[in-house]
């Protein structure tokens, strides 16, 4: 099950935060930190998987969250942002990392060659867009031409 | 201005977006939100009635400085007023607004709760969408089912709420005759209703088996067609020239809640389908992209996980196996790293284990080279899995030249590792003491006390190895600089085995001994004490060298030592050398008795530190992939055992026995059958947690005062009885009775007069041994007459578990990284309680060094926070325990933390210390 999902860019300044589960402020501030830790080091020879439990720099978190074991972030970068989803450490890999790219074509697809600006100025859409594709921390629906679809839809709606 | 937003575009939010992104600096865009927030402040109070757009404009403004990250304390209100708009634009902004900003304890659920009832009543597709879409994210909204005869895009939202409301809380929906229909959502000919729908029944069929068995030859058929289709023939759900990748992973990912199915037809439709997948891997990829490998390898693995999950098919495992061989040489470090994980489970099937061991070579090379210390953690786990007697010395050997150079975030299990492997598969135990030793010289500080322990129970058990043993600790202390772990185990082996290397005048008894005694200055008080002992031990094998060690122990700097424990064993040892005759000496001294066999704590210890779900493990369950770990979870509870008894306990034993004389032993449990209908005083009971000194009891006849002092598993509490009438008490007995005696003990209780003069006051002592974790206290029973009637009391002694703590001091990186192993859920037990005396800071202070524990001071970041440790020592196991105190001055209230190996442990420590402040 999906946990949360963080679009990030390089500096750290946070695009999307979607959760799942019920974290309070402070806990969210502090997540979002430490995944922009985490994966802004790593490189082309690095896994796009990071089980945080093996790798946290900061014991803090772990202190924080002790569930945190058995969680595992997927990230993928495209330009200057980090897409990152964090699920469960059973969940598989390669689907969720797929389902990243699938959600990244998506944006893309919807507003015709996305930069991070759009994510900017058009943050209530983003939500949209990912409550189409993931819904309750599962994916939702795969099927680009049908999320498309529905949000041209939805568009038109006053 | 992206393409999307033309037309609807809500300018002044653009407007304002711009602005802050102009803004130069952090106080600049402050002082424009500030502007903003008074204007919108200004507009929703004021006397017009704003438009839907205007309040949808503003309210996403809000929004958007929340998401900038200052909070916002206003304008709730109007945004549950747009859920009652017409407009789609207008409604989705206030259920966006919702459920990022309002948590559902908040007083608006109601008003919410309405908005959203409506919409679901609508029959507008979109606004219910929107509506289920909100209930699952604001998770305590009461259960709003929806029926299924709807549009797809809605039925997909509702099966993804139900799961939502199953998992928040469940009894709101509970199962019913709709659970069947669910079941045939698998059969639907929208793939995007069946991929939630699998979601759903996969999270439904773990929780309950049995009611949706019939989902497994559905998920079959549908995979079936899936993994058959040619791909053009799903369209839409076709990724990169793969079939519905995601949805396949959600059913091979159902399957694994079940067993291989028992119908044959059905089961052979399965393997097909298996094959299938294994096949595909085979063929040339349709596209370059590693989009198209990268769907493809999802659905590989899971398939590979269902193999590895039913363990029934050796070719396929086999399959499985040689196909992860070919990733572990891919240019793709995701699949190599992919490859080993999946490997790790595969190794401990029967069928498959000689297939991975084959892989070798490989994996030994992807810890010499790989670049990602993740996989090299996972090619570790892996040699940890493949590994059996055949290859064990090679593996154990490439661990050790790895932990040389490995990462210290993960030096410590490996230490664990090659403790365990090089025990398990020693045939020849000369090689595990050489494995042993060469990992303290290698990784001293990262072995822990159950891997040296463990190496001291295996050469006392074992006396084919003793001498070698000796000969190679000898050896290795010659070394200038050599670890403490070393000395600890160089002392104890010498202390009891030099007698077997003393003929060679190499090591002659002198020269063992004046090597060790090289050593002392350099170590800390316990090896110090643990050295101490080995020099008595030495007097008794070696009555030449006891004038030296006499002379030793006289010193000033032994018999006047600042630490009671050092001074103590100084002055004991040498009047014990002096006093006893060789006889006694040769008793006291005796060599160990072999340890019981148990469990080995070192494998205790690395279950502990790689959790749940975390662990390819030789002898473990495999890993369940959809989660369910209590299995093995409860296997590491119970299992905490630590068998050494360390040079100390003889100690105590000396001190102990001869004052508890055979002639003052009473039967404590014998006549405590009149007793029981009196009524247990136990108002005092609680004061005493944190001090051991003090009246517990009084009326106007008697006074029963305490003193008592623990030291390690064994305790001793000084009764005084105090007559406070002018009057004898005539027939005067006190009794001990436990309700659990196998948990706490009294060993004795001394025997007391029966007559107590008025106004006098008599002692009585019971010393106490704690055998494992309890909860119930003893009861101290008194019975006397006095003026002619029977008088009945009873007392509860509080005698707890805390009374047994060892303090123990570590640096706030040995906290944390212990706090770390003891994570699992069961092991944390947490209270926020309201204070009640006043919150003082060196009270709390002395509270919690009087509850046991050390006080470690610059361990939290808050300086506020209060943080502990301590360790229990019972008679059968130790337990080490971290506590955590966090008191808000501001609500008056704490919230207490703590973490122990053990569930009871953690829980009856909470309950005792809640109740002090």
């Amino acid at each position: 099950m999906i946990r949360f999902i963080l679009i990030q860019n390089r500096a750290g300044k946070t695009r999307l935060a979607k959760w799942y589960m019920q974290f309070d402020d402070d806990e969210k501030q502090k997540l979002i930190e430490e995944v922009h830790a985490v994966v802004t080091v790593r490189d082309a020879k690095h896994t796009n998987f990071v089980e945080v439990w093996d790798q946290l720099v900061s014991y803090a978190l772990s202190v924080l969250f002790p569930q945190f074991r058995n969680f595992k972030i997927i990230y993928r970068r495209y330009a200057g942002l980090y897409f990152c989803i964090c699920v469960d450490v059973t969940d598989n890999n390669l689907a969720y990392l797929e389902g990243i790219h699938n959600f990244v074509e998506v944006l893309n697809e919807y507003f015709h060659n996305v930069c991070e600006l759009d994510l900017v100025f058009n943050f209530y859409k983003v939500y949209t867009v990912v409550d189409e594709m993931f819904l309750a921390g599962e994916i939702r629906e795969t099927s680009q031409t049908k999320v498309l679809k529905q949000l041209l839809m939805l568009q038109s709606l006053e | 201005m992206p393409a999307v937003s033309k037309g609807d575009g809500m300018r002044g939010l653009a407007v304002f977006i711009s602005d802050i992104r102009n803004c130069k600096s952090k106080e600049a865009e402050v002082k424009r939100i500030n502007k903003e927030l008074a204007n919108i402040r200004s507009k929703f109070k004021g006397d017009k009635a704003l438009d839907g757009y205007s309040k949808k404009k503003y309210v996403c403004k809000l929004l958007f400085i929340f998401l900038l990250g200052h909070d916002i304390d206003f304008g709730h209100m109007e945004a549950v007023n747009l859920l009652s708009s017409n407009k789609y634009t207008e409604k989705q902004i206030g259920y966006l607004f919702i459920s990022v900003l309002v948590n559902s304890n908040s007083d608006l659920i109601r008003l919410i709760n309405n908005g959203i009832k409506n919409d679901l009543a609508s029959r507008n597709p979109t606004f219910m969408n929107l509506a289920l879409h909100c209930i699952a994210f604001a998770s305590e909204i009461p259960r709003i089912l929806v029926a299924g005869d709807t549009m797809d895009s809605v039925k997909q939202s509702a099966a993804l709420c139900l799961l939502r409301l199953n998992r928040t809380s469940p009894d709101l929906v509970p199962m019913g005759e709709w659970t069947a229909r669910v079941v045939h959502l698998l059969n639907d000919q929208h793939l995007g209703v069946v991929t939630a729908a699998t979601s759903l029944i996969t999270t439904l069929a773990q929780k309950s088996p049995d009611d949706f068995k019939t989902s497994i030859s559905l998920a079959v058929a549908r995979l079936s067609r899936i993994v058959t289709s040619a791909s053009i023939d799903l369209q839409d759900y076709t990724y990169y020239f793969v079939a519905a990748p995601w949805l396949s992973v959600k059913l091979l990912r159902l399957l694994q809640c079940y067993p291989p199915p028992e119908d044959a037809a059905l089961r052979s439709r399965l393997t097909e389908c298996l094959e299938t997948i294994l096949n595909k891997a085979q063929e040339p990829p349709k596209s370059k992209k590693v989009q198209h490998s990268n769907a493809k390898n999802a659905v590989l693995f899971e398939a590979i996980s269902l193999i590895i999950h039913h363990d029934s098919e050796p070719t396929l495992l086999v399959r499985a196996c040689n196909q992860l061989g070919q990733f572990l040489q891919h240019r793709e470090t995701n699949l190599r790293y992919l490859a080993l994980e999946s490997m790790c489970t595969l190794a401990s099937s029967e069928f498959s284990h000689e297939a991975v061991k084959t892989h070798i070579e490989t994996v030994i090379n992807a810890l010499k080279t790989e670049r990602d210390v993740s996989v090299r953690q996972r090619a570790v786990d892996l040699l940890y899995a493949m590994c059996d007697r055949s290859n064990a010395k090679q593996i154990v050997a490439e661990m050790l030249s790895y932990l040389e150079t490995a990462d210290y975030s993960i030096r410590e299990e490996i230490v664990l590792k090659v403790a365990i492997l090089a025990e398990k598969y020693a045939v020849d135990y000369t090689w595990y003491v050489d494995t042993i030793l060469n990992l303290i010289r290698i990784a001293g500080d990262y072995v822990s006390e159950e891997v040296w322990y463990r190496v001291i129970q295996i050469v006392i058990n074992r006396d084919d190895v003793q001498g070698y043993a000796a000969k190679t600790v000898f050896e290795a202390l010659q070394a200038p600089a050599c670890h403490e772990n070393l000395v600890k185990v160089g002392g104890y082996i010498l202390g009891e085995f030099g007698n077997l290397i003393a003929g060679d005048s190499r090591s002659s008894p002198l020269v063992q001994f004046n090597l060790l005694h090289s050593k002392f200055h350099l170590c800390s008080v316990p090896t110090r004490a643990l050295l101490l002992s080995a020099y008595i031990k030495f007097i008794n094998l070696f009555p030449e060298v006891k004038a030296t060690i006499q002379e030793v122990l006289r010193s000033d700097s032994q018999l006047r030592n600042a630490d009671v424990e050092l001074q103590q064993r100084a002055v004991e040892y040498l009047r014990l050398s002096c006093i006893a005759s060789t006889d006694i000496l040769a008793t006291v001294l005796e060599e160990m008795p072999p340890f019981p066999e148990r469990e080995s704590s070192i494998l205790a210890k690395l279950k502990r530190k790689k959790g749940p779900g975390n662990l390819p493990d030789i002898d473990d369950a495999r890993r369940n992939v959809n989660g369910n770990t209590e299995h093995s979870e409860k296997t590491e509870t119970t299992n905490k055992v630590t068998l050494v008894r360390t040079a100390s306990a003889y100690l105590l034993n000396l001190n102990s026995t001869p004052t508890a004389g055979a002639s003052l032993l009473v039967d404590v449990f014998s006549d405590s059958s009149t007793l029981a209908s009196v009524e247990v005083s136990d108002e005092n009971f609680p004061r005493f947690v944190c001090k051991n000194n003090g009246v517990i009891f009084e009326n106007q006849l008697l006074q029963i005062g305490l003193k008592s002092e623990y030291r390690q598993n064994l305790g001793r509490m000084y009764v005084f009885y105090g007559n406070k009438t002018s009057t004898q008490f005539l027939s005067f007995s006190s009794s001990v009775t436990c309700n659990d005696t196998l948990k706490n003990h009294i060993l004795s209780t001394s025997s007391v007069d029966p007559i107590i003069e008025g106004g006098a006051q008599v002692q009585q002592i019971l010393n106490i041994e704690c055998v494992s974790d309890f909860t119930d206290a003893p009861v101290l029973n008194v019975q006397f007459r006095y003026g002619g009637t029977l008088q009945n009391i009873a007392v509860k002694l509080p005698v707890m578990l805390n009374k047994f703590f060892q303090p123990t001091e570590m640096t706030s990186q040995d906290f944390f990284q212990r706090w770390k192993q003891l994570g699992a859920p069961q092991q944390e037990v947490q209270k926020i309680f309201k204070a009640k005396h006043p919150m003082d800071t060196e009270v709390t202070k002395a509270k919690i060094l009087g509850f046991g524990v050390a006080l470690l001071d610059r361990v939290d970041p808050n300086p506020e926070n209060f943080v502990g440790a301590g360790v229990i020592h019972s008679k059968n196991t130790q337990v080490g325990c971290l506590l955590r105190l966090e008191p808000n001055t501001q609500a008056q209230m704490y919230r207490l933390t703590l973490r122990t190996s053990r569930d009871s442990v953690s829980q009856r420590l909470c309950d005792l210390l809640s109740e002090q402040f």
